[in-house]
């Protein structure tokens, strides 16, 4: 009956049954128990990752009449995508039990969301694509208004529901002038019939381009389609807001590249006149506007933003080595930013919340050595030589001279300058200033652990960036 | 023009009319019947596109189910607060901005997407299928075949729709419930404390 071995799938077959399994046990159980559903999402997504792991190297497979795509760059993106997932429900675990934010449900919707991204960074052609980013889309929705308590949060969620549902209509009316066009939906065979376009007939599918690329960089957070990031991120609970900074990011930029690599190389020079312009707007708007931010949350939405600036830059190169620069850039990202939000959550407590960049005051008396692992991300996510940061950014500026865009280049590390500053000033207040609240701060062994690791892997990734740069190169050769 | 032609014309000018009624009448009861109107007119389309199950689908669920549910939620909510200006209220002089965004798309969209483009001679419309030709089965077959992943897909995003609604709209157990086991249970010491005190003191 099968024309494909049920390994090709397998990962995501796991994943919606363990979604199913932990909304079904949160159900029955008759006392709430919260460590069960956290417990089985864990184990889940820890069997996928072995069995996507197990997978590398096999080849690239199509599979379910040409809706489906194993291939290594997939493999690569699913498992950030399940690392990233899995280290920030380590952080939050706690973060959701003390707040009272439905357990059941919140695990259910985490699951579902990575379902979503796996069909995304699979999707051999744009349906399966558009399905994949709808439920990834919806969960978020979710669980960004799940503290209906509060009013910041249900704002946060409006405003991202809104601004997602135009964005979903953009692609989607672009999608479907692409449709119109090629007359079909898989993008291997989409690639073939614009090479075989002519030049004068090029019109409408640029015009469906304009729209993908809105599209786009409305989900990615590109300048001048950002407005909703800094909202969002400063409303939503910051467990939500660690998730919906790391995996989603991964997940799009495996998006970016199925659209404009794979669907529409023969329009490669429009596409980068797009790029140039989101990218240089969103270094320049991401980096000054942070420096005005008191809200350590919302600093960091601005820094997203100039991250995703950075990424675009080396998508915009055009070549296997901008494109690999990006995917080493954005699987860092995914990681330093992880770390951030992770140590935003363990600071706060109950009915607290360490959002305020004041409140990272005298860190390093209370804690010195959370106070040391927020300096290795903050100086990461500078660019401050010896951590990953610094590389990340010299492989895409590299990449971007590698074609001769000399300009973007100065562009790009002026605005990093600019940008150390307020990454600095938090460092600052961590070591030179007196803490308001002296008291020790509790962390959970685990959550110790995990922070532990991801401040050193960003010491660690610096010093040896090859193994990662050159699997980054594998996969998109 | 053929009679087909007409047909056609004739259910696109009331899709689009109603369409228009539903973002512009004031009370919301008639935008809802507005709604149902440019559904059926739409089915109508679809018929003339040889889509019959899809077209009987869309006036039995969207219609039959969908719009009663709707029609029932708006008459139970209170609009007449909002209804009394009319769609003029929203006028502001920034709208403008958007008044000739809206303009320049409208432009770019007859330039671009015109029969310039899309020549009747590129896009010729399908050969009529025989009277026994089996839409609802042909659908089938592809649905459960080579659409499988996005019908699971788009099963998926229903159930997660549903999560998301209930887990937005639960208020937690009810704590004013009555449990009549604990009723039956309790002994008068449960209830009243006796304490000893002395006279003059002040508790």
């Amino acid at each position: 009956m099968l024309d494909f071995e049920l390994r090709t799938i397998m990962p995501e077959i796991v994943i919606l049954t363990t979604a199913c399994l932990v909304l079904m046990v949160d159900v029955f159980m008759r006392v709430r128990q919260h460590n069960l559903p956290y417990r089985l999402t864990q184990i889940g997504l820890l069997f996928a990752a072995v069995l996507t792991f197990k997978s590398f190297g096999l080849g690239t497979e199509i599979i379910l009449s040409g809706a489906f795509i194993s291939d290594d760059l997939s493999h690569l993106l699913k498992l950030f995508i399940y690392l990233t997932t899995f280290v920030v429900l380590i952080y939050s675990h706690a973060y959701i039990r003390v707040r009272q934010i439905l357990w059941g449900e919140y695990y259910c919707l985490t699951l579902f969301a990575v379902l979503g991204m796996m069909l995304l960074v699979s999707a051999q052609n744009i349906l399966t694509l558009y399905l994949g980013l709808e439920l990834l889309s919806l969960s978020l929705y979710a669980m960004v208004a799940m503290r209906r308590d509060s009013q910041m949060a249900s704002e946060a969620a409006m405003k991202y529901f809104v601004m997602g549902a135009l964005a979903s209509g953009m692609l989607l009316y672009g999608f479907s002038l692409l449709y119109g066009i090629t007359g079909t939906l898989d993008i291997s065979t989409m690639a073939q019939v614009i090479a075989s376009t002519p030049i004068t007939d090029q019109l409408v599918l640029i015009f469906g381009l304009v729209f993908v690329v809105v599209g786009l960089a409305f989900k990615l957070g590109a300048a001048p389609f950002h407005m909703w990031i800094p909202d969002v991120y400063q409303g939503a609970p910051t467990s939500v807001v660690a998730f919906l900074s790391t995996a989603p990011k991964v997940a799009a930029f495996g998006m970016a590249i199925r659209l404009l690599v794979q669907a529409l190389p023969a329009l490669h020079p429009q596409w980068i006149d797009l790029l140039i312009v989101l990218a240089v707007l969103s270094i320049a708007i991401g980096n000054v506007v942070a420096i005005a931010q008191a809200n350590i949350k919302r600093m960091l939405a601005y820094s997203t933003i100039s991250h995703v600036g950075f990424l675009l830059l080396g998508l915009l190169a055009g070549n296997a080595a901008g494109y690999s620069a990006a995917l080493f850039y954005v699987l860092t990202y995914s990681i330093m930013s992880l770390g951030a939000f992770g140590m935003v959550i363990l600071l706060s407590k109950q009915g607290f919340e360490a959002e305020n960049i004041d409140d990272f005051k005298g860190l390093n008396a209370r804690s010195p050595w959370l106070a040391f692992i927020m300096l290795l991300l903050m100086f990461s996510l500078a660019g401050v030589p010896p951590t990953v940061g610094f590389y990340a950014k010299l492989a895409v500026i590299e990449a971007v001279l590698a074609v001769d865009h000399l300009v973007l280049a100065l562009i790009a590390v002026f605005f990093a300058i600019i940008g150390a500053f307020y990454y600095l000033r938090v460092v600052k207040v961590m070591y030179f200033e007196a803490p308001e609240d002296a008291s020790p701060i509790t962390v959970s062994g685990g959550s110790r652990f995990a922070i532990s690791l991801n401040g050193l892997a960003v010491l660690v990734l610096g010093i040896f960036p090859g193994a990662l740069l050159a699997v980054c190169l594998a996969v998109l050769a | 023009m053929t009679g087909q032609a007409l047909i056609f014309y004739t259910f696109a000018a009331v899709a689009i009319f109603s369409a228009l009624m539903v973002i512009t009448v004031q009370n919301a009861v008639r935008a809802v019947l507005f709604l149902v109107l440019a559904f059926v007119a739409t089915a109508g389309v679809w018929l003339l596109m040889e889509a019959e199950f899809l077209a009987i689908i869309l006036v039995l669920v969207y219609v039959g189910a969908v719009m009663v549910l709707f029609l029932f939620v708006v008459m139970m909510l209170d609009f007449t607060g909002a209804t009394q200006k009319g769609p003029l209220r929203y006028l502001r002089p920034s709208m403008l901005l958007g008044v000739g965004l809206a303009l320049g798309v409208v432009f770019l969209l007859f330039t671009v997407i015109g029969p310039k483009q899309f020549t009747i001679m590129d896009y010729p419309s399908p050969a009529a299928r025989g009277a026994d030709y089996n839409d609802v089965a042909h659908l089938g077959m592809v649905m459960y075949t080579d659409y499988v992943l996005a019908f699971i897909a788009a099963g998926c995003l229903l159930l997660v729709a549903m999560v998301a609604a209930i887990s937005l709209a639960y208020r937690g157990h009810r704590a004013k419930r009555q449990r009549p086991s604990d009723q039956v249970k309790v002994k008068a010491s449960d209830r009243i404390r006796l304490v000893k005190m002395s006279p003059g003191s002040r508790g």
